[in-house]
């Protein structure tokens, strides 16, 4: 990370800062940089800045840095940070609006993760369910990367994990219906 | 032939674990003089102590060895429960088998025989023990507090409340100290001066506290409950008798000079008191300034008081009183951090300040009023940077240790600073937070959470770049290289000990550590009392702290004190230095080698060859004398000698190790 100056940081990118926390129900002034999110994370190793170094971004006010980064959508939710923290900063939450901003403003750090997500949250609002044959389908023409996984296809028709009939939950329209309502209450 | 018992302590496995303690108490028992030689789980214990005094009785002992703990421990112990046998207490030696021998070992192989040779030892030194006895020496009821700060009015006032009559010797021209220049208070912001000047006053009214302010301990000689004590009191030129303190003097005086109190951020007069709440309310004259005492021009003040209370003539007072116990409250002073942080600029940047001064500028009777403004250009800076351990924790540059305090007032510059500048921003450059204390860790998070922004690193230089002071440092936490354009700067800098504190120390035998912090007897155990009997410390003088810790160690050294006055008489120190006048030539290499200026030459006659002569010898004063046996070293005909610690003993013990 080059040299940063703290002191062209602006008063609207501390109040961006306030607004993801709200989102989040977190006082970033809470955290005092203990780490344990960051020790107990299961994707820390794939992520290009750590859980407490996102916070950190946002203490000082640094969002478009936290915006960029990449690790809000490595993230995998688990919910070990929030449930460990012992200040009580829901990291969860952040990571997610953090997303949630940086979609707003256009940018997409993690291109396929957003694709596969959209694709994962699509087929389940039609399906009821997540319908692996689909999904692989609409994430390799919708990334470009048409080969990827096909090698595992055969495995996985031979033991009945794809086919040609596509399976779908008995109340399709109800899980439709909680899908569309997170999706208008700012999901994504 | 002697008696000797010899017990040999397991402590639990503290020595039975390094040491066959079995085999010790078994080679023990072939040396001469040895009756008995056993062993016991817990020496010290009650039943321990019983099992010795059976074995004196049954045995018919005369004198014992006890091989267990370093003699700092228990030796004191084991003299007590002597004290309720047939046998003196000083017929006891202590045998340290665990400090010097099982906790430094690791195998039995080489702890055991060791052991035999420390009892061996013990053995042929308590064979030439002979009984001692005290002499009792009469106790002066009369405290001398040597600093007038939060510490040494606290001590002063819990003492005089207990009865006793206190003196205070401030060197300034006020009582108060460090802490009534503060605002505020960490953690509870109470308003220093409000908490301070009570205090003061209080002091100033107490029928029981005499207060000597501009004044300084010359010399002290004596001991405990007896020290003879030589204070001048500088000229103030102004009769103290009849000033009424109206300060009129101050408006009048011409003579403008750079305040103290105000850490050279405002002026003051040549006729002055240091702060409105002064005490005594009483102005002094500062000699080197006034014109009248300078070029014999002047003397406005003279024209003006109505009382006629300048005197120009005025000499200093020294006056020579005995005291029972002295408390050395000399407290500390900010390290000069212009002289040593070049990278900070050293001094050069105006708006580079002090902690105090910051203290002193968000005052509001301070400079500004309470108005926080740049020293440079009285504008109110919209970004304050506050830089941690400015020589502190910095052994190369400045000291090695935590100053303790600098955590918490920093906290609270950046909550005084974000109160009053409403679109202020304010940085913080720490390496540690370290808040404990009741209600500490809570103020820091909340100004935190006032908008106090963090940063975890030093900073590494700052430069002027069009009027702002760049701040260059690393945020260790983003792992990343950050630099704040600031409008102040204000370093919390290293509490070192005040000027004088060294040279109080030398003059009144206390061990001063690396830093010239005044050392206690125990760092656990003894924390207020010295090495030298009837003085104590309170407050920053010892080491860095807060005012809570200061007060603290104040009262518990008042009641130290309150303690020693408690009696009339005080049992001496039977281990010391005698001198056998038949083989004293007077030279006086014990004189000036003794630490406690105990010896003195005296002159004697006697009869010596069948004819009277006039000669001087050594004399040691006991209650001076401490036992440190440096004299017996330094005389060369052997007439110093230490009871309890005889040559011959020593020797004795020297043949018992060598013996193969």
């Amino acid at each position: 990370m080059d040299t940063v100056n703290l002191s062209n940081v602006t008063n609207a990118q501390f109040e961006a800062v306030e607004r993801i926390g709200k989102e989040a129900g977190v006082d970033y002034d809470d955290c005092y940089q203990c780490g344990k999110c960051t020790a107990g994370c299961p994707m820390a190793h794939a992520m290009d800045y750590a859980p407490r170094q996102i916070i950190r971004l946002l203490q000082l006010g640094l969002v478009e840095e936290a915006l960029a980064a990449k690790t809000p959508w490595i993230c995998a939710h688990c919910m070990v940070c929030s449930a460990r923290c012992p200040q009580g900063v829901d990291i969860t939450a952040t990571m997610l609006a953090v997303r949630r901003e940086s979609k707003r403003r256009g940018l997409k750090p993690a291109r396929e993760t957003d694709i596969f997500d959209d694709a994962f949250i699509g087929n389940v609002r039609s399906f009821g369910k997540s319908n692996e044959a689909i999904l692989a389908a609409k994430y390799n023409l919708l990334s470009g990367h048409l080969m990827q996984d096909m090698l595992n296809a055969p495995k996985m028709a031979m033991r009945g994990m794809i086919g040609p009939k596509i399976h779908s939950v008995k109340d399709k329209d109800a899980v439709k219906c909680l899908v569309d309502k997170a999706l208008n209450k700012g999901g994504e | 032939m002697s008696r000797v018992g010899v017990f040999v302590c397991h402590c639990g496995s503290n020595i039975a674990g390094t040491v066959d303690v079995e085999r010790v108490a078994e080679e023990a028992g072939k040396l001469p003089g040895v009756v008995l030689a056993t062993t016991n789980k817990y020496m010290c214990s009650a039943p321990g102590q019983q099992a010795v005094k059976d074995a004196i009785v049954e045995h018919g002992l005369d004198r014992i060895v006890i091989a267990s703990c370093s003699p700092r421990m228990h030796e004191a112990t084991f003299r007590k429960m002597l004290a309720g046998t047939d046998i003196n207490p000083y017929m006891l030696e202590i045998a340290n088998v665990r400090e010097q021998c099982s906790w430094v070992h690791k195998e039995k192989e080489v702890g055991t025989p060791k052991a035999v040779d420390l009892v061996k030892m013990a053995v042929a030194k308590v064979n030439y023990d002979a009984p001692l006895t005290t002499t009792t020496i009469p106790v002066n009821k009369r405290a001398l507090i040597i600093g007038g700060g939060i510490a040494g009015m606290q001590a002063a006032l819990d003492i005089a409340d207990a009865g006793y009559p206190v003196t205070i010797v401030e060197k300034e021209p006020s009582l108060g100290g460090k802490m009534v220049m503060l605002d505020k208070t960490f953690p509870t912001m109470d308003c220093s001066a409000c908490i301070c000047t009570p205090k003061m006053t209080d002091v100033g009214a107490h029928p029981n506290i005499t207060i000597k302010t501009l004044a300084e301990v010359e010399s002290v000689g004596g001991y405990v409950g007896n020290f003879e004590v030589t204070i001048r009191e500088k000229a103030k030129y102004v009769d103290y008798d009849s000033c009424t303190g109206c300060g009129l003097c101050e408006t009048k005086c011409p003579q403008k000079v750079e305040s103290e109190f105000d850490q050279g951020l405002a002026q003051r007069r040549a006729i002055y008191r240091p702060f409105a709440q002064a005490v005594p309310a009483k102005p002094s004259i500062d000699a080197a300034h006034c014109r009248k005492l300078v070029d014999g021009k002047c003397g406005v003040c003279e024209k003006l008081c109505p009382c006629g209370s300048i005197k120009f003539d005025d000499v200093d007072k020294v006056s020579t009183e005995t005291y029972g116990a002295i408390i050395v409250a000399t407290g500390y002073q900010l390290i000069d951090w212009t002289k040593i942080y070049g990278e900070y600029g050293g001094g050069r940047y105006k708006d580079v300040i002090s902690g105090l001064q910051f203290e002193r500028l968000v005052n509001a009777s301070g400079p500004t009023e309470g108005h926080i403004q740049r020293p440079s250009d009285n504008t109110e800076p919209k970004t304050l940077v506050i830089i941690k351990c400015v020589g502190s924790r910095d052994p190369e540059k400045g000291k090695s240790y935590c100053s303790r305090a600098c955590c918490m007032y920093s906290a609270k510059h950046a909550h005084q600073y974000l109160d009053k500048v409403k679109d202020g921003r304010c940085y913080v450059f720490y390496m540690d937070v370290r808040a404990a204390g009741k209600g500490y860790d809570e103020f820091y998070m909340n100004t935190q959470h006032d908008g106090a922004r963090y940063v975890r690193g030093r900073v590494s230089k700052i430069y002027n770049q069009n009027g702002k002071l760049i701040c260059q440092g690393e945020d260790t936490l983003l792992g990343s290289q950050v630099v704040v354009e600031a409008d102040m700067v204000v370093v919390e800098t290293a509490m070192v000990p005040a000027d004088d504190a060294n040279r109080i120390g030398s003059m009144l035998g206390i061990t001063r550590d690396k830093d010239l912090w005044l050392s206690e007897a125990h760092p656990k155990l003894r924390p207020v009392e010295t090495n030298s009997g009837g003085i104590y410390l309170a407050g920053t003088c010892q080491g860095p702290k807060d005012i809570p810790d200061s007060v603290a160690q104040a009262s518990a050294a008042a009641m130290k004190v309150a303690i020693l006055f408690s009696k009339d008489e005080l049992e001496s120190n039977a281990m010391i230095a005698h001198s056998t006048t038949s083989l004293c030539n007077g030279c006086g290499a014990c004189v000036s080698i003794c630490p406690y200026t105990a010896i003195t030459l005296e002159e004697i006659t006697v009869r010596e060859n069948s004819r009277m002569v006039t000669r001087p010898v050594s004399k040691v004063n006991p209650g001076l004398c401490q036992g440190c046996g440096a004299c017996t070293v330094a005389c060369r005909p052997g007439a110093m000698d230490l009871r309890g610690f005889t040559d011959e003993q020593i020797m004795k013990e020297v043949a018992a190790l060598c013996q193969w």
